[in-house]
């Protein structure tokens, strides 16, 4: 469980976020949602340290993320694991090398069983006979999804994922939402997606937090969504002609 | 950024770089592949540009040497005392702050740029120390032996040019390579070279690393990596040899 108590941020004068509180529970895909420069990317990355908040606390269970020195920050981020927006694999390093490099610096296995974790967590995310390619031989679906194979090697307590299928089809967008949702749920993990595809939400959105401007906007579930009085959040939802359509089906329903 | 702003932000930098590695395996292991990339791949061009140093520097010492009351040997000595005290040490240096300095540059800014560098903060490793330690000490363990190289190969090529040409005799031109040497030239050449090793990959290493935006402020961040290098391998060079010559 991941706990944010009246998180503000700002870049000089612009104040990017105002005021966030909410909890992110574990065995369940929380995604933050919100229009592009709404602040979502810096929420997740003032989650996880690469910003640091202006006030306000972060909780990684009970403890403060936020009062944490550097080393025991280092030892909390060995229990994270990240899909970043462009899958930020190591591209000198072989699809094998990816995913054998947290356990390389971290784990205390054996080479044979760091071997067999790799191919564990290909296995686990459907990368087969690639292993020795290098990220530009593969695909874009196939780079995020060993993406996720790296962040969970270390069999991770947290992920994070920034919008894991940005420049992914339809049909793999589905197949990656569906493979983060079945890891949340297989490890127990608090999962948090930061998203802006509809489809995401509608498909694995079971805590949705929605931001506008800065400002924790709605909180709620993928069911709650079309029912919702909130302006920003309609207009963000409904922009698209099938969503509107959806919403007057479900009214005339 | 003010240039006083940049030496504080490097020094932080270097502080972070200085830091104990994470895995002393994985670290041993990676300044290997550094001393094969930064070192061993830069033979060939060390071999090429000092052989052909060497030989001008020989063939403009014999052509300039009309007076009948300098002796031959001179080309030898000139061509030994140019190779050991600064080209091999200055020039190299300058020549390999381009090659390795915007290479260095290029890659860590990429892997900034397409958030390489974030995933390895997010795991838990300091990416600073991790991707530039090996770099630095890849860089001043070979380059010492880049320059030896460059000397022996200069000289090579200065006595070849003198002998192919008929300006002066091998004898004479061994001679002069032996005559007057002191050997200390030798340790304060070393020295340079160390230094300037550091200078090559840490701050292409300092530009790479703290490039914002894409593709094109990379190749910027690797064009100023190179021009500043050089600045600072010229003016080190100056300080040094002031500070060792005195």
């Amino acid at each position: 469980m991941i706990t944010l108590e009246n998180i503000n941020k700002s870049f000089g004068s612009m104040i990017v976020l105002n005021d966030i509180s909410v909890t992110f529970e574990a065995g369940k895909t929380n995604l933050i949602i919100g229009q592009s420069g709404s602040g979502k990317t810096v929420l997740l990355k003032s989650i996880i340290g690469l910003h640091e908040v202006d006030s306000g606390k972060i909780f990684y269970s009970d403890r403060d993320f936020t009062a944490m020195n550097l080393k025991s920050r280092k030892n909390i981020r060995q229990e994270m694991g990240m899909v970043f927006q462009g899958g930020a694999l190591f591209d000198s390093m072989t699809v094998e090398e990816n995913v054998l490099f947290p356990l390389d610096m971290f784990s205390k296995m054996n080479d044979a069983e760091k071997i067999d974790r790799v191919n564990f967590c290909l296995n686990r995310v459907n990368i087969k006979n690639s292993n020795h390619l290098y990220p530009s031989e593969i695909s874009g679906g196939m780079q995020k999804r060993v993406a996720i194979a790296r962040a969970i090697a270390l069999n991770p307590k947290y992920l994070f994922c920034d919008e894991p299928n940005s420049g992914l089809d339809p049909v793999t967008a589905i197949v990656i939402d569906n493979l983060i949702q079945e890891i949340t749920k297989e490890f127990n993990m608090t999962t948090i997606i930061n998203t802006h595809d509809m489809n995401s939400v509608m498909e694995i959105g079971e805590n949705i937090l929605f931001i506008s401007k800065g400002f924790k906007a709605w909180e709620g579930t993928k069911e709650e969504i079309f029912n919702t009085n909130n302006k920003a959040l309609n207009d963000f939802v409904f922009a698209s002609d099938l969503y509107q359509k959806i919403k007057k089906v479900n009214r005339s329903i | 950024m003010g240039l006083f702003e940049h030496v504080g932000k490097f020094s932080r930098f270097l502080v972070l770089v200085v830091s104990k590695p994470e895995k002393g395996r994985t670290f041993f292991s990676h300044i290997l592949k550094e001393i094969h990339k930064l070192g061993v791949n830069s033979i060939g061009i060390v071999v090429i540009i000092s052989l052909f140093m060497g030989a001008v520097i020989a063939l403009q010492t014999a052509y300039n040497m009309q007076n009948p009351l300098l002796p031959d040997y001179l080309v030898g000595y000139t061509t030994r005392e140019s190779m050991l005290l600064e080209f091999s040490s200055t020039i190299v240096g300058l020549i390999l702050a381009g090659k390795v300095g915007s290479n260095i540059a290029s890659e860590i800014g990429s892997m900034r740029v397409t958030e390489q560098i974030d995933a390895l903060e997010i795991m838990g490793v300091n990416s600073a120390s991790f991707l530039v330690l090996p770099k630095i000490i890849a860089a001043v363990f070979i380059n010492p032996f880049l320059y030896i190289l460059s000397v022996f190969v200069g000289i090579l090529g200065g006595l070849s040019a003198g002998y192919l040409t008929g300006t002066v005799a091998i004898s004479d031109f061994i001679y002069g390579v032996q005559f007057g040497f002191i050997p200390y030239y030798i340790t304060y050449s070393l020295i340079k070279t160390c230094v300037f090793a550091f200078i090559i990959t840490a701050v292409p290493s300092y530009y790479g690393y703290f490039v914002k935006g894409g593709a094109l402020e990379v190749g910027k961040a690797s064009t100023k990596a190179v021009v500043n290098s050089s600045i600072l391998i010229l003016l080190s060079n100056l300080i040094l040899t002031q500070i060792l010559l005195k």
